[in-house]
């Protein structure tokens, strides 16, 4: 048995093994009971019947659905698309040496941090009349690419100084120094971070659905709400949602996948020093 | 500045709806972040498959998605609740997971050191946890949970849109009433700031009282 906190408790001895096969059994059977209470009330409230299931197999609602889920795709594929130069961008400003640079930089980063994303999409969306889709995706780009900024920034300053410095000496030029020194070896630090941030780009994405952008849960909605197909709201989630989790959860084990072969590259071992503290930006949203 | 004296009413009524909302998801997130962190470092495998279960699953899940399963899908089960509760179980069942990783990543960062010196010392387990094991924790999870708090406080305004009275839900009413659209949002915006900033400022206050120097 892993255990993965042992400052909590010694290893146990066969007493306290046979105590926690006890509770392992009593909480298995508390799950199970759970469990088996959300499938009852599933067969109670009729949710697997013939007729609420069968629109998934008309084309029409597969077409519906497959468009939402491209719908989805396309504004994430358009977000990481302008987030990624956008945190560049504003990364380079925060680290410029003019003042005047800095400072714009660093309060455009903090303000859309600050703010909800939801309320820029509306901003976007209300005052300035955008079409859904590029509301969506301008305050993802905001949002995310402000917080990729800081992702950026701080990774190029958890940089070694003695490479700036070594750089500097032998007579590189300032932009040299970034390109060729600081952000390959800054690249390999943050790549899973950006990964777990785009996560975050690809949940937001579903807030298109609150602007009435035709995404995925769009989609599923309008079949949800159909009265023909007798409100098949508990299969399209049932649908929907493994759909949704399969997709964030793949790009999520992708970045752990990136952090731990970042971490075990013997060409990493005792150079620059992978993912600094503080370097991990809440997944959260 | 006309846009928010002529609204006050509205405005502060969103602000409050916002701030309650706010509290309340905290409470809840804490309290069911607290158990699934316990969950997780227990030495119980099935609550500790289930812990897991459970971050993984909610932490990459869309909130937009999880408002609409329980907003919309927990009345076919005819649990009817008010929208307020609704937001709130959708909210606290969501920060719950960030929360419980904050506080396991923060037991994590005691050394196994410290508890085994707790344990030779002859300290009971409730001894080791409450005087040795969660104080040093505490200092760890205190800055990340303020994030985790500051990103509740802004995923409120997700429940505007599933019939919550909350801030970013006035500039509907105020639309209607024909004020500037652009005004109506700045002072939303400062609505936003002023919760997120007090929020900061709480945890930065909490973080100065806890820090010592390891």
């Amino acid at each position: 048995m892993t255990v993965e906190s042992s400052a909590l408790y010694d290893v146990p001895g066969p007493k306290a093994l046979a105590r926690h096969r006890l509770y392992g059994w009593l909480a298995l059977l508390v799950i199970a009971a759970v469990v088996g209470w959300v499938v009852y009330m599933l067969f109670h409230t009729q949710q697997f019947t013939y007729q609420k299931w069968t629109p998934f197999q008309y084309k029409g609602v597969q077409e519906l659905l497959l468009r939402g889920l491209g719908n989805t795709l396309k504004a994430f594929g358009w977000t990481v698309l302008f987030a990624l130069p956008f945190g560049a961008l504003f990364a380079a400003g925060r680290l410029s040496d003019h003042r005047a640079v800095r400072w714009v930089c660093t309060l455009v980063v903090e303000f859309f941090r600050a703010m909800p994303l939801l309320v820029m999409i509306f901003f976007i969306f209300v005052a300035l009349k955008a079409p859904p889709m590029w509301a969506l995706v301008a305050g993802l780009t905001l949002y995310n690419g402000s917080v990729l900024a800081e992702v950026f920034r701080a990774g190029v300053l958890a940089v070694p100084k003695g490479q700036k410095e070594a750089a500097y000496a032998l007579g590189l030029r300032k932009t040299q120094v970034m390109a060729y020194v600081l952000v390959p070896q800054a690249n390999r630090a943050m790549l899973p971070t950006i990964v777990s941030q785009l996560v975050v780009a690809l949940k937001d994405t579903s807030l298109g659905f609150l602007i009435t952008y035709e995404e995925f849960l769009h989609a599923g909605k309008l079949i949800a709400t159909n009265l023909d197909y007798d409100l098949p709201f508990i299969p399209v989630v049932m649908v929907i949602a493994p759909v949704y989790i399969g997709m964030c959860l793949l790009l999520s084990w992708f970045a752990k996948w990136l952090e731990r072969r970042g971490r075990r590259d013997p060409k990493v071992k005792g150079g620059a020093p992978v993912a600094p503290a503080g370097l991990t930006p809440d997944p959260q949203g | 500045m006309h846009v928010l004296t002529d609204n006050w009413s509205a405005y502060w009524h969103g602000f409050l709806g916002t701030l309650w909302l706010t509290l309340v998801s905290a409470a809840l997130a804490l309290v069911l972040g607290v158990v699934v962190a316990g969950f997780r470092v227990s030495p119980v495998k099935p609550l500790r498959a289930f812990g897991t279960g459970w971050v993984t699953v909610l932490r990459n899940t869309p909130l937009t998605l999880l408002f609409f399963i329980v907003v919309l899908g927990l009345p076919r089960f005819d649990i009817t609740l008010p929208f307020f509760t609704f937001a709130v179980l959708a909210l606290g069942c969501y920060t719950s997971a960030f929360v419980c990783e904050t506080l396991r990543s923060g037991v994590n960062t005691v050394p196994v050191g410290q508890g085994e010196a707790a344990r030779s010392l002859g300290l009971t387990f409730t001894q080791t946890l409450g005087l040795v094991v969660l104080p040093q924790a505490y200092r760890a999870v205190v800055a990340p949970l303020g994030s985790v708090m500051i990103a509740l406080a802004k995923n409120t305004a997700i429940a505007g849109s599933f019939s919550v009275v909350e801030l970013l839900g006035t500039y509907r009413t105020l639309n209607e009433l024909g004020y500037g659209i652009v005004w109506t949002f700045v002072w939303i915006a400062v609505g936003y700031l002023v919760l997120t900033l007090a929020i900061s400022a709480l945890f930065n206050l909490l973080e100065r009282r806890v820090a010592v120097s390891r």
